[in-house]
């Protein structure tokens, strides 16, 4: 009975899809309001990655709505996998007789972790000259850490260094929003100097803002791998 | 032919989302739930970028510089779908979290036989 | 053009293997492959920072975090 109203349900909702995508011409000029942003992207904020400066410059509150939905999901998948200190010395107990991870793992995974690290900070430094940014570096700074996790099933990350990363990250973002607010009049105003397009220096606060939000990005992302594996002392 | 060139990529999308839909709406196992939420989101987030496609133009970042502010598609669906992407990931992982309380709670997984509310 | 027409067919055809599986590791895998087939169109839609997010969050992260929670409840679908 329930697949048969669901199968009903879904052939109508296809064929209001079918009535709607008919509309919309696939492939055809339909550029609205990006113009503005194509056209003067580069002279108004000084970087190359148009995607970056629509991001950062011109919707950066968006942005920062976004960090927050982020923060408080971590923060709510921390509140309910919440484990008393009682409970949590059984579980200590009975994880120390884990067995270790293979040979070619733990020293595969010692030498590829910091080449991981590298490679996501190289990413969201250089969010505004190639693709990339700071939400892709912290995945990719999340998934090093992950690997860690996996090849040595004992340890794990200094709970409290973590947060205090990621805290800090978090206020920079805002303090340096607050202090557009004092020099210019506008929230998240682009109040550092533009600088030489397509340079690593360049286009003001924005790549400020990318490494905060790397750093705070990979840090919450691994908080919330090691709240799911209940692993930190 | 060309109906299929022209179309491919909102029968890609569309397909994904009713698929989803299917999975979210008859299958009684909450993983498998959560496993559709997140093929609505890929689905969505496909038809997002293939709405701001432009036939013949490149990619919107002007390292070259020939590239003339004329030849790039369009980026602010893009800006967009880079938010959707992350907070999709956000809203599983809290999802997943509540599945792991309710098992530890009820001790299965059935959606049919959990009875927690009343009526 | 015929490329990205197998690409989106064996994606569709993956998403309706994802819901038959009884094993939720194959479910979860099968899933992991659609976010991949995604990343590659990204690419072909010229969106190079989309393409790359959607590799390191829906093929990686999701992956890792949905193998965890399986593993503290059941691994198979009565």
């Amino acid at each position: 009975m329930r697949k048969i109203i669901s199968i009903i349900v879904l052939v109508i909702i296809a064929a209001g899809f079918v009535f709607t995508f008919s509309q919309i011409p696939f492939g055809k000029d339909k550029i609205n309001v990006a113009g503005y942003y194509i056209e003067r992207g580069i002279k108004q904020t000084g970087a190359v990655n148009i995607v970056t400066s629509v991001v950062l410059n011109y919707r950066g509150f968006d942005t920062l709505g976004e960090v927050t939905v982020l923060f408080i999901a971590a923060l709510g998948l921390g509140a309910v996998l919440f484990i008393e200190r009682k409970l949590k010395e059984e579980i200590k107990d009975k994880e120390d007789k884990k067995r270790k991870a293979s040979l070619i793992l733990r020293t595969g995974s010692r030498i590829l972790f910091p080449l991981i690290l590298l490679f996501g900070a190289y990413i969201f430094i250089h969010g505004h000259l190639t693709p990339g940014g700071g939400f892709q570096g912290g995945a990719i700074i999340a998934s090093g850490f992950l690997l860690m996790y996996l090849a040595f099933p004992r340890k794990s990350i200094n709970k409290r260094t973590s947060n205090i990363i990621e805290s800090v990250s978090g206020l920079v973002f805002v303090g340096i929003g607050l202090l557009g607010l004092v020099f210019s009049g506008y929230f998240l105003t682009n109040f550092l100097p533009k600088g030489v397009p397509n340079t690593l220096f360049s286009s003001g606060i924005i790549p400020i803002i990318y490494i905060a939000i790397g750093l705070k990005v990979g840090f919450e992302l691994t908080g919330i791998i090691d709240d799911l594996l209940g692993r930190s002392r | 032919m060309s109906v299929i060139y022209n179309s491919m990529y909102y029968i890609a999308s569309g397909g994904l989302i009713l698929i989803g839909l299917y999975i979210v709406l008859v299958k009684t196992n909450l993983i498998k739930i959560v496993i559709g939420l997140n093929f609505i989101d890929t689905g969505i987030n496909i038809l997002l970028i293939c709405i701001g496609y432009i036939r013949g133009k490149t990619a919107p970042i002007f390292s070259d510089p020939g590239i003339k502010s004329t030849s790039v598609v369009d980026p602010v669906p893009q800006a967009l779908v880079l938010t959707a992407i992350v907070i999709g990931v956000a809203v599983l992982a809290l999802a997943l979290s509540i599945v792991i309380k309710v098992y530890e709670h009820n001790k299965t997984l059935n959606v049919t036989k959990i009875k927690g509310l009343k009526w | 053009m015929i490329f990205q027409l197998l690409l989106i067919f064996i994606m569709i055809i993956l998403a309706i293997a994802a819901s038959m599986f009884k094993d939720l590791v194959n479910a979860v895998v099968v899933s992991a492959a659609v976010s991949l087939i995604a990343s590659i169109l990204f690419y072909f839609l010229q969106a190079p920072d989309v393409a790359m997010a959607e590799a390191a969050i829906g093929a990686g992260l999701t992956t890792a975090i949905f193998i965890i929670a399986i593993r503290k409840t059941e691994r198979y679908e009565k």
